[in-house]
This record gives C-alpha cells, structure tokens and sequence, in this order.
C-alpha cells in the first residue's frame, strides 16, 4: 500500500498551523542534514497549555504532514502532556507503515515539539 | 555482442528480483555470478591467512591474493603492482593519503586545492587537514553549465585550463574528481594535473577515481597524477575492498597509516621497522575474499571493454534525458552539462518541487530504485541551492526498458501529487 494516502496528501498540500506566530513563547529550529528537510516551531501557551502553535519550513510529504497533524493535535493539549508523548503516539496519528528511512521524516516535528515544551 | 538483456542473465540478483530496475550503480554497483562463486571458492577451498602459512592452502590464497595485485596495476596501467595497496575502499584510500601525506607534507600556510563537486570523502579529509596543520583550503567552483569554472571547451570539445588564480607555488596537494557522482561530469583531470605542474612541479595530486574505474579506462602514466583511488564494489566487484594507487618514490617516503600485522619487518622493544611497500600500509588481515574476486569483476568489465560499456551507458542516459525533457518540460531540471559527450551514465534531476524522497518512495511503489538526498556531495548541493537531488545512474545491465519504467514512474509520482 502507498504510504501517500489521502489523509497525507492533503496534509501535505494544505499545511495547517503551517504559519509564523505574532508572538512566541518558545521557539525552536530542528533540521534533517540527510534530506536537507528544515523546520521552524514555535507556540504560545496559557494556563500551562498550548495556546496556539504553527511551523514553518521545507521538508518531504511525510515530514510536512506530519508537523501538520501533529500540531493540530498540540494544540490545546498541556505541556506537561506533550512531553511524554512517543514516537508511536505519532506514526499512529499519521496512520501508515513507514519505513526506518522515513521514520526521520516522520519523526523531525516530534523532535521540535518535544524540545518545545521541555524548554 | 554487446546485449544488455543478455547480460542480466550473469547478474543473479534479476533472477530473485524479477522486477527489478535497479538505477543507482552509482551508489554500488550488481555482482555478476563470477564475483561471487570466487569469493565462495576462496572461502570453500583455500580459506586461510595470507603471507603467513608455510601449507599449501595459505600458499594458494597469497598466490591469488598478489594475483589481484597485479591485475589491478594492469588495470590502471601502473608502472610497477607494488604501487597497489589495497584498503576497504576509496574513502579509507583518501583518508591514508590525507593522513599520512599531511602527516610528511603539510604544515602551516600551505595550500591544498580541490573543488566544489567533491564527494565528502575527497573533502572532509583536506577540510580536516587544513583544521589539524593551519593550511589553506581552496576550492575550484562550478560555471553555469556545471562543470569546473576554470575549463573552457572549444566547439570541438578541446578543453583550456586555467588555474593560475587558484594553484600557486604554496599548492602543496591538488586533490580532484574524476567522474562526479552527482553531475555525472567527466572531468578533465589530465589538464588539470599538466596545468598544475607547470605553475608548481612539486604539487601532490589526487584522483578521485571512484565513479571513473566503472566505466572509462584509466591510465594513471598518461594522467600524470601522483595518486589515484577506487573502490571494487561500483565496479561490479564486492564491498569492503578499495585500491590506492600512488607513485612507488612517495609510498616508501610516507609512514605507515596504521599500525600492526604484516606492515612490520621487525618488532623489537624500543623501535620496529617497518615492511616494504606496499605491505606498511597493509596493516592487519585483509579483506582477503574481496580482494581475491576484484580481479573477477575486472576480468568482467574486460570482457565487454570500456568502449562498449560507455557507449551504453551514454546512450541510456542521453534516452533518458531526452525522454524526461519531453515529457516533463519545464517542469525537469537536469543537473549536469548539456553536452552528452562529457557526462557518464549519471542522471541527477530536481522535478516539480517535488522532494526527492517523495519521489524516491513512490518509485519504489514500482520497484524503481533511485538515489534520493545529496548523494555526499553537500557544498555541490549548497552551490547549486538545492537541498537534495532525485539520481538515477546506468550501468552496463540497464537498458531502455528500465529508462521507460523510469519515466512511467515518475508520471506516476507527479499525478499523485496533482491530487
Ligand atoms: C566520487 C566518489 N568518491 C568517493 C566515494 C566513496 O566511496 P566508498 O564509499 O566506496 O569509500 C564515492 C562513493 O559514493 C564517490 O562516488
């Protein structure tokens, strides 16, 4: 089965939070040398939850999709939370197999987001 | 005689991948069936250590052993097969020159040329050098047609070189690519080398002949370089196994890379003396099989001969080049030079905007295999301003079919992202 299923296509293609905030709390730049795939975060929180969060950057479908999906599923959530999250927690909201080479790809914004709340 | 669809037949891995459209020979070659029964005959019949035993069966495998040896200065055309060494592969080759060269050579202020198409394992190793000894690092960079920016071609494709801003009497090491990896550019290496000479007699240099040894002849007397590196596993040889070769008068000044077994004469408490050349730089247990089936794959590519092989690989990469500029138009970048007649059988391409990992995976849908990323050429890519390149690369096992799949898959992946 491809792994470019619709729910990652259309992630891809229409990025969401995929944006600069007016004002950050915390900010973070995580990159992948091996694909050249570059991502910017950043978020605001309240109350010790995550207030609103956007990425910028370039990256691959899947690396794209991903931040996409996952800070849709940030948002809202508290800090103290996000930080146990996994890397499963991840491939499972992506909801396809991925290979160990793509597994980076998939796996960059968790890095940035987990880096983000243990700031 | 030369029938690609005939040759598959000496390649078992077709045989258990019936679909397979292998395209990245540039990252390693396929083995024929006759690379890989040797490496089996030495492991089944004469499976001992070399230069050691006195009993028939290690006789046997140092026979063999030096036999490679031979060969592969025939190969390259070396004056003398004591010029050989064998190391795992051109990597360790540069990183034994770098180090022991540097070690002999280089000291502060001096300066080492190379350029910007380099793979990483004929750059980290200068970069490094120049960290270690406080030398000068310059790089040649790349024109618009990619190719070195100081060569220009006549119409007949007779080449001029001009260094003279870059090579000075301080250029202790220029250190170049033969055949990019990247660009599938044919570097004129020859030039570069006479012109440097004629600026500094001294000057050291270096081929980078990893993607070369596949598919051109070499003939290290008429390059007129100093040292010269290959790795037997891009040339439908098995991994693990490398060659250096380098001028006999500079091995015997050079000290030894690694310290051990076999690169000793004598080993007393307070000193040691070392081996002749080429064994002070064979330290330790070889990779024994692998060198022993190099001169297998060597044997293979002679069969055919480079003229033929070359021929072929142009011309799927000119098909294939042709076929995706018409399918694809402006929306195809293809690196290299337009000319066909200086580039091998490498085709690297930007499509779309569409990241080549994307592209990669979903050719891989089609059982496509193509490279995907920087292919260890970084500065090239940061001067180009693409962060990763799609490349696909042809060897005498490939044929139009394989092009024609190629260009169907790529279809494949531009329709799944018009979605
Ligand atoms: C031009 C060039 N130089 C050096 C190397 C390094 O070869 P190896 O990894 O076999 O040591 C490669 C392999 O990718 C290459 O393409």
């Amino acid at each position: 089965m491809s792994i470019y299923a619709d729910i990652i296509l259309d992630h891809y293609q229409n990025p969401r939070n995929n944006k600069k905030l007016d004002t950050p709390s915390r900010t973070v730049d995580v990159n992948n040398p091996l694909c050249g795939d570059k991502l910017h975060m950043e978020l605001t929180e309240k109350n010790g939850s995550v207030e609103d969060i956007g990425f910028t950057g370039e990256g691959c479908a899947i690396s794209i999709a991903s931040a996409s999906l996952l800070t849709q599923y940030a948002k809202g959530k508290d800090l103290q939370k996000l930080s146990s999250l996994e890397a499963d927690d991840v491939v499972g909201l992506l909801g396809i197999e991925l290979t160990p080479n793509r597994m980076k790809c998939a796996l960059l914004s968790w890095e940035g987001l987990l880096k983000l709340v243990n700031k | 005689m030369f029938n690609p669809k005939q040759i598959r037949d000496d390649f078992p891995i077709y045989y258990h991948n019936p679909h397979l459209i292998y395209l990245d020979s540039a990252a390693t070659s396929l083995k024929p069936i006759s690379v890989i029964d040797k490496l089996n005959e030495y492991y089944k019949k004469y499976s001992a250590n070399i230069h050691r035993g006195i009993y028939k069966i290690a006789e046997k495998a140092s026979e063999e052993y030096e036999e490679s040896r031979k060969i592969v200065s025939l190969f390259i055309n070396s004056k003398r097969s004591e010029e050989i060494i064998f190391t795992k592969g051109a990597t360790e080759s540069l990183n034994l020159i770098a180090s022991s060269l540097g070690q002999a050579l280089i000291k502060e202020g001096d300066e080492i040329v190379t350029t910007i198409l380099e793979h990483h394992a004929n750059f980290v190793p200068w970069q490094q050098l120049m960290a270690q000894t406080g030398a000068v690092l310059k790089v040649i960079d790349i024109n618009d047609n990619h190719e070195w920016g100081v060569a220009t071609y006549s119409k007949h494709g007779k080449v001029r070189i001009d260094i003279s801003d870059v090579v000075t009497t301080k250029t202790k090491i220029l250190a170049v690519n033969y055949v990019s990896n990247t660009l599938g550019t044919i570097n004129p290496v020859k030039e570069i080398i006479q012109e440097a000479k004629k600026i500094n007699p001294a000057i050291i240099t270096v081929v980078d002949a990893a993607q070369a040894a596949p598919h051109i002849p070499i003939d290290v007397q008429s390059l007129g370089c100093d040292f010269l590196v290959f790795s037997g596993h891009k040339m439908l040889g098995p991994t693990g196994v490398g060659v250096l070769w380098g001028k006999y008068e500079h091995l015997q000044s050079m000290p030894p890379y690694q310290f051990g077994g076999d690169m000793i004469r004598e080993v007393a408490l307070e000193e040691t003396t070392f081996n002749d050349v080429p064994h002070k730089f064979e330290a330790g247990t070889p990779p024994i099989a692998e060198i022993i089936a190099l001169k297998e794959a060597i044997a293979y590519l002679k069969y055919f001969g480079f003229e033929a092989i070359q021929n072929h690989e142009k011309q799927l990469a000119r098909y294939a080049i042709e076929k995706m500029q018409q399918e694809f138009g402006e929306r195809i970048t293809i690196l290299g030079p337009r000319e066909f007649e200086r580039r091998s059988g490498v085709v690297s391409f930007v499509l779309n905007k569409i990241h080549p990992h994307d592209i990669a995976q979903i050719l891989d849908e089609y059982d496509i295999c193509v490279r995907a990323g920087h292919h260890c050429t970084m500065p090239l890519h940061h001067t180009l301003q693409y962060p990763a390149t799609t490349r696909a690369s042809f060897y005498l096992y490939n044929n139009e079919e394989d092009v024609d799949h190629l260009v169907k898959g790529l279809r494949k992946v531009v329709k799944t992202f018009q979605k």
